[in-house]
């Protein structure tokens, strides 16, 4: 299992998104990705974006203005 | 019967219409995704994002919505850059304000029309109803968007579909035209009666268009930003800027951007590397940002403009930080001016 971090601070939705659609479709089943945003709108979107896709949110925490979302890539 | 093993791709912009278009041709019995695309202008998001006094309420980007409602996936493609040639030379032209809604609606059907090609999809819908929208919608430039942007007949407009002509969707009973609907003018009636037959409730209204080029104030900051620049060109963070603030102009070679609120004081924080900021230190006021080559009286002045929205307003003096792009501070003790000194002119 790979753990990748994409830098998505100081990016307004949807682009927080479209980093980590881009980058997940680049990413093999069962691995995770962790996106750091600073827009609060991206703790609706990307778990929005990831139930639609299939993938699995594994944590969401907020703190000091940053919010992280993990995902862990679809199976097959 | 419709073909189910036909594919189809819908531009999905987070509207009821395009909503109700997926819903017609899923009923169908065919598979449908959503195409979304992102220019830098879409009303989605941004400024809730940014502005503190919205924090509180719920922040969903509509198209996402749409297709958890709808249950199809959603491709959301970023199209900043290539955006770019669409808005600065529109070849139809603009709408009422800086929309090149003919020309825009060509190019993102095209965006699709490669979409489609790559992952092997059948054909493409969109929402558009005939007669809906002064530019992009109209009779005849349905055809216009059709031939230019290369789709041809793949494209199918379930809303209006028996008001056009057969498109090959249709002609090859891929799809079923006596079901697909004939809606045309400006009314919303027939589009709500089929949301309630759907079962519907909840949607997105967007009120003139979809981006912020219909909008008119924003219009003018943006055809300012050009103006003053000598010529017309931006980069995503200027016309997200064009969102946030109050854009005051007191001279071509620079302008002054205030944070309204605490929000879109923290947002313009993340750009104090790119510009020169403001902050009033000795009263409660806003944050600030000056965009272009200020001279240091000129920051002074800023400064000055900056403390007319602090809570110093009416005391004889104000400090206020000012930091260049490297960093470096200075304390500037100035005289707020009074309202009547800021022209109307200069506010964007
Ligand atoms: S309103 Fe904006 S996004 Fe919609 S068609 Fe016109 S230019 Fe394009």
């Amino acid at each position: 299992m790979t753990r990748v971090v994409i830098d998505c601070r100081r990016l307004l939705c949807p682009m927080p998104v479209i980093r980590v659609q881009d980058r997940a479709a680049a990413m093999r089943p069962g691995d995770e990705l962790e996106a750091v945003c600073t827009d609060p709108g991206a703790l609706n979107d990307i778990p929005a974006w990831c139930r639609i896709n299939g993938h699995a949110v594994v944590e969401v925490r907020s703190a000091g203005g940053e919010h992280v979302v993990v995902l862990r890539v679809a199976g097959g | 019967m419709p073909d189910a093993r036909r594919k189809a791709a819908a531009l999905v912009s987070g509207g009821l219409d395009s909503m109700l278009a997926v819903r017609v041709i899923q009923d169908q019995g065919i598979r449908v995704e959503g195409l979304n695309f992102y220019t830098g202008f879409c009303v989605e998001g941004h400024t809730q994002a940014i502005r503190r006094q919205d924090q509180a309420k719920e922040k969903r980007n509509n198209a996402l919505w749409v297709a958890e409602q709808l249950g199809i996936r959603l491709h959301i493609i970023d199209v900043v850059d290539a955006y770019k040639d669409v808005l600065l030379s529109p070849a139809h032209g603009y709408g009422a304000n800086l929309n090149p809604c003919l020309d825009c609606k060509i190019f993102m059907v095209a965006k699709a029309r490669e979409w489609i090609e790559a992952h092997d999809f059948d054909f493409l819908i969109s929402g558009e109803v005939v007669g809906q929208r002064p530019m992009s919608q109209r009779k005849d430039t349905l055809p216009v968007v059709q031939a230019e942007s290369g789709i041809g007949d793949l494209l199918l407009r379930p809303l209006s579909a028996r008001r056009l002509p057969p498109t090959r969707p249709e002609r090859e009973g891929w799809v079923d035209r006596e079901r697909l609907h004939d809606f045309h003018g400006r009314s919303r009636k027939p589009q709500m009666a089929l949301a309630a037959h759907y079962g519907i409730v909840d949607y997105a209204q967007p009120a003139g268009g979809c981006c912020f080029l219909t909008n008119e104030q924003y219009a003018v900051k943006l055809a300012d930003l050009w103006r003053s620049r000598g010529e017309r060109r931006y980069e995503l963070d200027d016309i997200i800027l064009l969102k946030i603030g109050r854009h005051i102009r007191p001279a071509p070679h620079y302008k002054v951007i205030v944070a309204r609120e605490e929000g879109e004081g923290n947002f313009l924080h993340g750009y104090r590397k790119q510009y020169w900021s403001l902050r009033p230190l000795s009263h409660v006021g806003p944050y600030a940002l000056i965009d272009g080559t200020p001279s240091p009286a000129d920051v002074e002045w800023a400064a000055q403009i900056v403390a007319r929205y602090s809570k110093g307003r009416d005391a004889p003096l104000v400090t206020v930080v000012a930091q260049d792009r490297d960093g470096a501070e200075r304390e500037l003790v100035v005289r707020p001016l009074a309202p009547a000194e800021i022209p109307a002119e200069w506010m964007l």
